[in-house]
């Protein structure tokens, strides 16, 4: 799967959902039992599978700030050293101008926001992500999966939540 | 086939700012989107071989202009920034209205984008890629461009940062970076739908392409408030774009340049002009990859209304301008706008005005802006209209400078007319390229508007 190389398949139970309200009730049902570690696939972000999960807002914003700053920073030390490292005045005006400059610093307050942004995602949900639960094609078309790691001996259980929550395929993954 | 049903009799398209609903379900857009990536028709390939030999035409004429040099292109004293920077112009203008819809519409929780933005923020990052073009092609010694950017050269000199010809460099090239990574970001989960629905090579790329993205919990929570900032870093990022680029002009002291209200000026001008090239594309392609029920009346409308808007505001800002040079009682900017309306370039004066100022207050009528035809027709004129802008700007400004005996007109050659066309070759073919092989609307956007099935019925 995927440009990352193959990866080892977690065991435990997949299920497939076609109803939202159905989805959110497993999903509690299962933070209830202690599942916590439950992967839920959907095609589009879902209010109510968020909010049946609850998790922590994302850490990217911090990501956005701190590449905003750096390029700020960034904008107004490059044209400030450079500036003063070969002076030269040019239409009378002072060596380091900060007017004209909050022109460069300004793009690249964005461009650094921007890249730092995209970077910590690829980093969160590609490399920090979860690796080897089973998946479906269905899952990027119209239903809704939950992956739920389990051993053996507790597969039949989670099972019979997942059914009982409303799901309309559930199957055993290596 | 499922289609989206017309709105209720009481609410007269779009003017409550409400999505008529939907009636088709997740399945459905996907089969439906992905059904566009099918097998090229001939009318596509006819069109796709033309863009590419207009292409051709361009590169054959840079070819010359590299081995010759500029004297090819019309530039004589005392006009040297022409044709070039007059296209530069317009296709950085055409990008800002894909940013507007996908970032700053997005921000506004405004419904009607959702099925456009993927076409408009493709034909801005393809515009975007001609506009870099043409400061390149221009400046004449093609193979030493890169001296615009501040990198430690033999004797340690660096770029004049006080100068708006570098904030362009910077604005640019921002704008191409940060657009073209929102576009991408937008793509990924759509890609791997596609992934999910095709099979053999096609497949094996389009897997490739999604990087590993499955829709997992922890990716949509990572990936959501991601596309959240970077709307909210795209958003200032277009205004200060065209700002910029109309500071190239506003920042000298050439009569009809120097004005303080060139910056939304022109940001308003791009917008109309993005609008312009939007409709042009949208209207056939929407036929042609028969996507008609997803893309309806009810976008059309919303568009043309942000073309009215934006036409207005250029409408005002046409105005103004002939009363601040009247007004200023300085004779240099009083004669270079008479020369405007009535000097020897007054044919490209008044098509400036009739294209844009006039022709886009007739969607005032409900009834225009819901007719294709009307609507196709009016888009071309604000194509042109907004071409000639920038033209008028550029060259009647230069060719009637301070000094009376150095005054003279511009020829463009058959050199300013290929690379022109090329341009335009270049740009559709990237944008025909582009609408084959990749979701042209998006699916995970639509999906998120369509609210899911229910077990127990009810709403949430």
């Amino acid at each position: 799967m995927g440009p990352f190389g193959t990866r080892p398949a977690t065991a435990g139970v997949l299920a497939a959902f076609e109803h939202v309200d159905a989805a959110s009730d497993a999903i509690r049902a299962l933070k209830a039992r202690g599942h916590k570690d439950m992967t839920v696939y959907s095609a589009a972000p879902n209010h109510e599978i968020e909010e049946a999960l609850a998790h922590r807002v994302s850490p990217v914003r911090l990501f956005t700030l701190i590449g905003g700053l750096t390029g700020c920073a960034a904008g107004f030390g490059m044209t400030l050293w450079m500036s003063y490292d070969w002076p030269l005045v040019v239409g009378g005006k002072p060596i380091g101008s900060i007017p004209p400059y909050v022109v460069i610093a300004f793009e690249l307050t964005i461009l650094m926001g921007a890249l730092v942004t995209v970077s910590a995602v690829a980093v969160f949900s590609v490399l920090l992500g979860r690796r080897g639960a089973a998946f479906d094609p269905r899952f990027s078309d119209d239903q809704i999966g939950i992956f739920v790691p389990a051993a053996a001996d507790q597969r039949d259980r989670v099972e019979q939540l997942l059914r009982t929550a409303g799901a309309v395929e559930v199957r055993h993954a290596a | 086939m499922a289609v989206i049903a017309p709105p209720p009799p009481t609410a007269p398209i779009g003017l409550h700012g409400e999505h008529p609903p939907i009636s088709q379900t997740h399945a459905d857009v996907t089969r439906d989107v992905v059904g566009t990536l099918s097998a090229p028709s001939r009318g596509y390939l006819v069109l796709l071989f033309g863009a590419v030999g207009l292409f051709l035409v361009g590169a054959l004429t840079f070819l010359i202009l590299v081995k010759d040099g500029l004297g090819h292109a019309g530039y004589q004293p005392p006009i040297f920034w022409s044709v070039y920077i007059t296209t530069f112009v317009f296709w950085v203008g055409i990008g800002h209205a894909g940013t507007l819809i996908s970032a700053i519409l997005f921000l506004f929780r405004s419904p009607w984008r959702t099925a456009v933005y993927r076409s408009t923020e493709a034909m801005t990052v393809f515009a975007v890629m001609t506009a870099g073009l043409f400061p390149i092609i221009h400046i004449g010694r093609q193979w030493i461009f890169y001296w615009l950017l501040p990198y430690p050269n033999q004797r340690w000199l660096w770029p004049n940062f006080k100068s708006p010809l570098i904030w362009d460099v910077f604005a640019i090239s921002t704008y191409l970076t940060v657009s073209t990574t929102f576009l991408i970001f937008g793509l990924i989960p759509d890609v791997a739908a596609v992934r999910d629905k095709t099979t053999g090579w096609r497949r094996f790329i389009y897997n490739q392409l999604s990087l590993g993205w499955q829709g997992t919990d922890n990716q949509w929570r990572h990936y959501s408030r991601a596309y959240l900032y970077l709307a909210a870093l795209a958003t200032p990022l277009v205004l200060s774009v065209h700002s910029v680029v109309s500071w190239d002009f506003a920042a000298s002291i050439v009569p009809g340049w120097h004005g303080t209200i060139f910056a939304p000026y022109f940001v308003a001008g791009a917008i109309y002009s993005g609008i312009g090239m939007v409709l042009t594309l949208i209207i056939p392609l929407r036929r042609a990859l028969g996507i008609e029920h997803m893309i309806t009346d009810y976008h059309f409308d919303n568009l043309a209304k942000l073309t009215l808007l934006t036409g207005s505001i250029l409408f005002y800002a046409y105005a103004m301008e002939y009363f601040v040079a009247w007004y200023s009682g300085n004779p240099f900017e009083q004669t270079t706008f008479f020369r405007r309306a009535f000097g020897p370039m007054w044919w490209a004066g008044w098509t400036m005005i009739i294209c844009n100022a006039f022709v886009s207050q007739l969607l005032w009528f409900p009834k225009i802006r819901t007719n294709l035809t009307s609507l196709f027709v009016i888009s071309i004129f604000i194509n042109i209209g907004m071409w000639f802008e920038r033209y008028v700007i550029i060259v009647s400004s230069l060719s009637n400078d301070y000094i009376p005996w150095a005054w003279d007109r511009l020829n463009p050659t058959w050199a300013d007319w290929g690379i022109l066309a090329g341009s335009f070759g270049w740009f559709g073919m990237w944008f025909l390229l582009f609408a084959k092989n990749f979701p042209i609307v998006a699916i995970q956007e639509i999906k998120e508007m369509i609210p899911m099935p229910r077990l127990r019925g009810g709403h949430h």
